[in-house]
């Protein structure tokens, strides 16, 4: 499934991150905060049309050699971000964007724990496992 | 049911807040409520979280604002904003002619000067909402008649 996830805050500062192979983890934050940029515009864009943009999933941002980033913005400016393998082409669009949404609730449920400062990078372990849980798709 | 135990919870804050500057402060006149609104910060910070997630994106302000009066009001006091009124400069007034905590007291004026009192925590939420949805503002409380409340928001733009 998923081979890496990211939290990213209203201020483009890194809340969570993970993936599959900790050796690869540099190369994924690179490629994670370079779609910071495609974000920003695909968000800005969204205030002249209308249309389909009003969607908190933002679909494909970009499609590298070997993997594809995808995006999702929630209403509080928090930026949830996947990357999967290009080679995986059994992933539907539907299947990522019902990632996001548990990615997205379970999230919503780790800010309203009452030891979890806003703002401030997440460390719990419990939420840890659930990510894990939801990217490798079991 | 969830109604009635989030009443007297609400009441027992406000007991707490208040007793706690009572001992702090016994000759000060004009009482503390800050404490009572941060607390109503983290609570509407957190809560919409959780109330957005199914939503379409927001246009703007004022359909954030519209959001606080209809989805956000039913959610907490299980009824919506009676008017929303703007100057579309960043000055926003909610009014809400039968607040929930201000119902189950006496409609003259005997227990007005503690309305404030009451009125603090749901500043705090509406403060806590909108901050987290990337609009700083100031909000204050305006209380007449008493179940009426108007709530004035001003937007801090930078």
């Amino acid at each position: 499934m998923a081979v890496c996830a990211a939290i990213i805050g209203k201020d483009n500062s890194p809340k969570y991150f993970t993936c599959l192979n900790p050796d690869e983890e540099l190369g994924f934050q690179y490629k994670v905060l370079s779609s910071l940029d495609v974000i920003e515009e695909k968000l800005n864009s969204g205030n002249k049309s209308v249309s389909d943009t009003r969607e908190l999933y933002l679909g494909m941002l970009y499609s590298l050699e070997k993997h594809k980033i995808y995006g999702y913005v929630s209403n509080t400016k928090i930026k949830f971000i996947i990357v999967i393998d290009s080679t995986n082409t059994s992933l539907r669009d539907n299947e990522i964007r019902s990632m996001f949404r548990k990615l997205h609730s379970i999230y919503a449920d780790n800010v309203c724990n009452p030891f979890y400062i806003p703002d401030e990078p997440i460390t719990s372990k419990s939420f840890d496992k659930s990510v894990k849980h939801i990217i490798s798709g079991i | 049911m969830d109604d009635t135990l989030f009443e007297f919870l609400h009441s027992e804050v406000v007991n707490y807040v208040v007793e706690g500057n009572n001992i702090l402060n016994k000759d000060n006149k004009d009482e503390d409520l800050s404490n009572l609104e941060y607390i109503g910060f983290s609570v509407g910070y957190k809560i919409i979280e959780r109330l957005t997630r199914e939503m379409a994106r927001f246009k703007d302000e004022l359909d954030m604002m519209k959001f606080v009066c209809t989805d956000f009001w039913s959610a907490i006091y299980k009824k919506q904003i009676d008017n929303l009124r703007t100057n579309h400069q960043g000055v926003y007034v909610l009014q809400d002619n039968g607040f929930k905590f201000l119902t189950k007291m006496s409609n003259g004026k005997q227990y007005l000067e503690l309305a404030p009192r009451y009125v603090a925590f749901t500043c705090g939420i509406i403060r806590g909402s909108l901050a987290n949805l990337g609009v700083n503002c100031l909000v204050t409380a305006e209380v007449q008649n008493m179940p009426a409340c108007k709530f004035h928001i001003q937007v801090q733009r930078t």
